[in-house]
């Protein structure tokens, strides 16, 4: 159908419309930006009800509401963007998309990496907890997440004993093929740290004859691994002698 | 001005006569027994859920009703070629348009305060009327949506999908905007283009996320300047979808 001459359009109507497309945007752009406050993250609501809200496609949902914490989590222009909020409350939220999208990895990876690293040990401390809670839940998919909390725990807390929890998980609960050598291996990165080479040594030797390493080059790694701590064994016991 | 009082009466003896307000009533009474369900199961914080549980599909159902009677009327009219017979009377297009809008406005007014009045036993009454007020509003700006996007698009389906598309947006482009200036690594080409595109939406479309808010049910009530920031939103949002649906209406051959 075609359309009339704008000509015929009233002259009031023209410049009400122009004005009242200037004032809309004036009035929305010199309205201050909308930003989340940290105080704002309201408790997480049940997995039952989030169940209901997802009209039984949960995943969605699950992904949505991590973009939905995430907006909460980011405040432009602060240097500890995550150190306000509670993480209580953090952690309820986590759960509850880990509940809904379980093979979703963005909560763990948001758990580990960010509010993990947030400058107040305590905080760093629940978080790790939390990352260790999940991972037991899931250790072959959630494995690298825990590798990391271990890193936070040796590097950030200085807890070795800690990081040595975490990294005998890993090595214990993480027994997917796809785990990687590196990561079954953190255990005794750990203890060489804690100056247990010989416990090391041990463990070491223990993993090779359990049969469970297949790769060669995996085998090989760990067999060099093996020599040089027996090594650095050898060679610190002449000095405590 | 004799036209424009009459076609909005005529419009809402319209609404009377499909039965709208009993159908508002009905939905007002199954959110009052689902509420007071709700409430039976509930540990705590009772009234508050009650409220909440109450207040939100209200909302959403009033909505939900204007947008569709106005579009379904709209587009009836114009089916029955009552729109020619209206527009070939000696007044100004204009004159049809607000007899329309007068109309599918006190509509919604009714329907606002139909909403209100179960909320009476559990809010508090100064919060009520601010929500009352806000959500008047809010249906004022959805019933002008709806009247712009029928008067272009003359359908059913693509009006109602315009309006909810709009509807949705405006509700959630401020937390679109947080998610969009907050990306969790060093901002790429993309991320400022999306961020800036979305700003661009939001500067068009009308603050509908700080419009009839809960909390003012359950907490105290929102200050009069919230609520003078609200009526100034819908005064400025109903000139430009009107004046839009206008230039619309003058330039539609019939």
């Amino acid at each position: 159908m075609s359309q009339r001459s704008i000509a015929v359009v009233p002259r009031g109507v023209l410049v009400l419309f122009a004005l009242g497309l200037a004032a809309q945007i004036g009035l929305k752009a010199t309205a201050p930006p909308p930003r989340a406050a940290a105080e704002d993250l309201a408790p997480a609501p049940s997995i039952a009800a989030l169940r209901l809200a997802s009209f039984g496609d949960p995943v969605p949902l699950g992904k949505a509401l991590m973009l939905y914490l995430q907006a909460f989590d980011y405040q432009s222009g602060s240097k500890v963007p995550y150190r306000d909020l509670d993480y209580g409350r953090l952690e309820g939220w986590l759960a509850r998309i880990l509940e809904l999208d379980p093979r979703g990895q963005y909560p763990l990876l948001a758990a580990s990496r960010l509010y993990a690293e947030v400058p107040v040990e305590a905080k760093q401390r629940s978080m790790l907890e939390f990352v260790y809670r999940q991972f037991l839940l899931d250790p072959n998919r959630r494995w690298p997440w825990l590798a990391h909390a271990t890193a936070i725990a040796k590097h950030r807390l200085h807890d070795l004993t800690l990081a040595l929890r975490y990294a005998r998980a890993i090595e214990r609960y993480a027994v997917a093929d796809d785990v990687p050598l590196w990561a079954r291996q953190m255990e005794i990165f750990i203890l060489e740290d804690m100056n247990e080479l010989e416990t090391a040594r041990l463990i070491i030797g223990g993993y090779l004859q359990s049969g469970r390493v297949k790769d060669p080059a995996e085998l090989r790694f760990l067999d060099e691994r093996l020599k040089e701590l027996e090594a650095r064994t050898a060679g610190k016991t002449p000095q405590k002698n | 001005m004799t036209i424009v009082a009459s076609l909005a009466r005529a419009t809402l003896l319209e609404a009377v006569r499909n039965r709208l307000v009993w159908l508002a009533v009905v939905v007002v009474v199954i959110a009052f027994g689902l509420a007071q369900f709700l409430n039976q199961v509930a540990i705590t914080e009772s009234r508050e859920i009650q409220t909440a549980l109450l207040a939100a599909p209200l909302r959403v159902a009033a909505v939900f009703i204007v947008a569709v009677f106005v579009i379904t009327s709209m587009v009836r009219e114009s089916s029955d070629k009552v729109t020619e017979l209206l527009l070939s009377l000696p007044a100004p297009r204009s004159a049809y348009f607000f007899g329309k809008f007068a109309g599918y406005a006190m509509l919604a007014s009714i329907l606002a305060l139909l909403s209100a009045l179960p909320l009476v036993p559990f809010a508090n009454s100064q919060g009520l009327v601010f929500w009352t007020l806000s959500l008047i509003c809010e249906l004022l700006i959805v019933t002008a949506m709806s009247l712009f996007c029928v008067v272009s698009f003359a359908q059913v389906v693509p009006a109602f999908a315009a309006v909810a598309g709009f509807y949705l947006l405006s509700r959630s482009m401020a937390a679109m905007q947080i998610i969009a200036s907050a990306p969790l690594q060093d901002p790429t080409l993309t991320d400022r283009v999306v961020n800036t595109v979305v700003n661009l939406i939001a500067l068009l479309l009308p603050a509908l996320d700080a419009m009839t808010q809960t909390t003012w049910l359950l907490q105290s009530a929102p200050s009069v300047s919230i609520l003078g920031a609200v009526v100034g939103q819908t005064a400025l949002y109903l000139v430009l979808i009107c004046s839009a649906a206008l230039f619309d209406l003058y330039r539609k051959n019939f």
